[in-house]
């Protein structure tokens, strides 16, 4: 049982990294606390598996410390940790039975016969593995392989984190749903700092009570879900999560207003640039409404789709595309609408950053 | 699907009978021929039925017996080779790097022997070996080993065997390096992380991966051994006495040295029975790991 904290880590591939953009993974600095269920979340290539590789001792970091509680296991092999990894594509040992898949780490560090067998029968309880205990690994569809992978990280009585490495990819879709909620199963029944990397943003949603976003090799977010959702503390998060994602529009601001193009918008709160170069507004389509023409923000529709739980229009505002919401039973005659925006959901982005602006009588926020 | 009927397409399939008719069928059929008579010279044949298969599958006779004392040779042979060549190939893959430039030199230095023409590594070796101006022949003799391939038996065998190894170790040991690559870096990390040592990496994840590819190193190493024929034909011709005779130079002795083509044919086809039956074994074996394989992955 452990709390891990990646101390000032960064990690270049390449042996002699100069600039910012030789490094895989830049300078993060983040607690995981013991027995919390993370979710790694980012596209492909921005560093991900790197970080968990790194926490799993696979790959050691070019700078900064790996502590586990106040031990520093920087330079400590993997298999002294006492960590556990579950990869995208099952690995299980094909010659074994699955009995002896999972005794194979407890094996390999000399526990007793007896105690093993006992703690085989635990986990397989746990995993629903009973059953197929003595057949032979190979034969087993892609769930179970990864269930027996997993099994052989939980196997060990002492294993303080599970990292799971995009575990679901090659899972057929109905039976996602199922691991998934084993996983969360395991989670509560067992005390286990659980990290989930993920490209996928409804797994990582569902997985885990605090998220890190990821975007080119740093985090650029960490939070709850509904945090993700309604505060993104960056441009990508906002577009990334959601669907659709966030609508950012390039702008202009002075004051506690904003303009977009040669429309205004009035904001709740004041700022006061030069932030930097690039400004941008952005809401969500949720807080989006698309009305009746003459009502608000001139806009032309593209297409209106239904989502099934809510009906998104596909708009136009001045030659850039939006999203928007369209309210139950409303309908328009022609492609001429009208936004509203809600207010209090306007983010202002300096440099693809969130600014929080002051408020309007004068206190900073 | 629909299948297209056009019998048009025997046309094109022709030119193949006529070749395989010519260069095989029509050959054989000969040497079945010959094998079922004897002959004085001058052309004249008489029928003697089964005689020469009777008199060479019972080992009481001249001919039974040269043939069993060939053929035991020819499996210690093959036998051998394979004992050394299949664990030190798999060992010399294993120690190959797996990436940078030095995949490259290792692969093309190991390709080299394979290059070399058969009869030129007999030559090569013929010479290697020799006591009086081959280096390694001359060094041992120096270092005071009574070496002399061509006197002792157990020198030449030494000397083939030896041969055969550096000449074709190189190609198990690229079979079982193409299928130490394919097996994804996940089970290397996963195994890392079950605290298996070196030995159990071996034996849980790389051997079974390579199981494959092992039996074809294994069917083509027998194969070409069990006919081996230049290589020994150069360096010792058989000798010392018949110690190196292996079935392939009885044969050529038998038919082209003597001439007796109803022997000689009839060796030959009971030859060509061993291999075809060792060959589908093979077969046998192989297609059962694919079809167990198909299973594991459907």
């Amino acid at each position: 049982m452990a709390r891990i904290t990646l101390d000032h880590l960064a990690h270049a591939y390449r042996p002699d990294p100069h600039t910012a953009d030789d490094y895989a993974l830049k300078e993060i600095n983040h607690v995981w606390s013991q027995g919390g269920a993370y979710a790694l979340l980012g596209p492909s290539g921005c560093g991900k598996t790197t970080l968990l590789n790194i926490i799993s001792g696979l790959v050691r970091p070019t700078r900064g410390r790996v502590l586990f509680d106040d031990l520093d296991v920087t330079d400590l092999a993997t298999e002294a940790r006492n960590i556990a990894q579950v990869f995208q594509f099952p690995v299980v040992y094909d010659t074994m039975s699955v009995r002896e898949n999972l005794a194979f780490p407890l094996k390999n560090r000399h526990v007793p016969r007896d105690r093993t067998a006992q703690r085989v029968e635990e986990i397989a309880r746990l995993l629903d593995l009973t059953r197929v205990l003595d057949r032979k690994a190979s034969n087993l569809t892609a769930d179970m392989k990864q269930k027996i992978s997993l099994g052989r990280g939980l196997v060990r009585p002492d294993v303080a984190a599970i990292l799971f490495d995009e575990p679901l990819t090659v899972i057929d879709p109905h039976l996602k749903w199922q691991l998934r909620s084993t996983l969360k199963e395991i989670h509560r029944a067992l005390d286990i700092t659980m990290i989930y990397v993920t490209h996928d943003q409804t797994e990582a949603l569902t997985f885990a009570d605090k998220v890190v976003v990821m975007h080119d090799g740093a985090v650029v977010q960490t939070g709850t879900p509904d945090e993700l959702f309604e505060r993104p503390a960056h441009t990508f998060v906002g577009h990334f999560i959601g669907s659709p994602g966030m609508n950012i529009l390039p702008c202009r601001v002075e004051g506690a207003t904003a303009f977009i193009g040669d429309q205004t918008v009035a904001l709740q709160r004041t700022y006061r640039p030069p932030y930097g170069e690039r400004m941008e507004l952005g809401i969500r389509p949720e807080f989006v409404r698309l009305q009746p023409r003459g009502t608000g923000l001139p806009v032309r529709i593209r297409r209106i789709d239904d989502i099934g739980r809510a009906r998104i229009a596909r708009v136009e505002m001045s030659g850039r595309a939006l999203a928007a919401s369209v309210p139950d039973g409303i309908s328009f005659d022609g492609d001429e609408a009208a936004l509203a925006l809600d207010p209090r959901q306007i983010h202002i982005y300096a440099n693809g950053h969130l600014v929080s602006g002051e408020s309007i009588d004068g206190g900073r926020a | 699907m629909t299948k297209t009927v056009n019998n048009k397409a025997w046309v094109f399939v022709l030119p193949v009978f006529a070749i395989v008719a010519f260069s095989a069928v029509l050959p054989l059929m000969t040497v079945v021929n010959y094998s079922v008579q004897d002959t004085f010279g001058n052309n004249q044949f008489f029928w003697n039925g089964i005689g020469w298969f009777q008199e060479l599958l019972d080992p009481s006779t001249e001919l039974g017996g040269r043939f069993f004392g060939a053929l035991w040779r020819t499996l210690l042979f093959s036998a051998i080779i394979l004992m050394i060549e299949v664990p030190l190939g798999i060992a010399v893959a294993l120690a190959m790097p797996r990436e940078g430039w030095t995949v490259a030199l290792c692969l093309v230095l190991m390709a080299l022997p394979l290059l070399i023409p058969w009869n030129v590594v007999g030559t090569i070796w013929q010479v290697f070996a020799r006591g009086d101006i081959g280096l390694l022949g001359w060094t041992l003799n120096h270092l005071g080993i009574d070496y002399n391939y061509s006197n002792d038996p157990i020198d030449a065998w030494v000397t083939l065997v030896v041969m055969d190894v550096w000449h074709w170790t190189s190609l198990v040991a690229l079979l079982c390096y193409a299928g130490l690559k394919s097996i994804p870096d996940a089970y290397y990390q996963a195994a890392r992380i079950d605290g298996a040592s070196r030995w159990a990496v071996f034996r849980t994840i790389q051997l079974p991966k390579m199981r494959r590819v092992l039996l074809i190193a294994v069917l083509l190493r027998f194969m070409d051994s069990f006919m081996i024929y230049t290589e020994p034909f150069v360096i010792t011709g058989g000798g010392p006495g018949n110690a190196t005779t292996f079935l392939s130079i009885d044969l050529v002795k038998l038919a082209l040295g003597q001439f007796d083509l109803g022997k000689a044919a009839a060796m030959s086809l009971v030859y060509n029975l061993i291999i075809l039956a060792i060959c589908w074994v093979f077969y046998t074996v192989m297609t059962n790991v694919d079809a167990q394989r198909e299973r594991v992955e459907a």
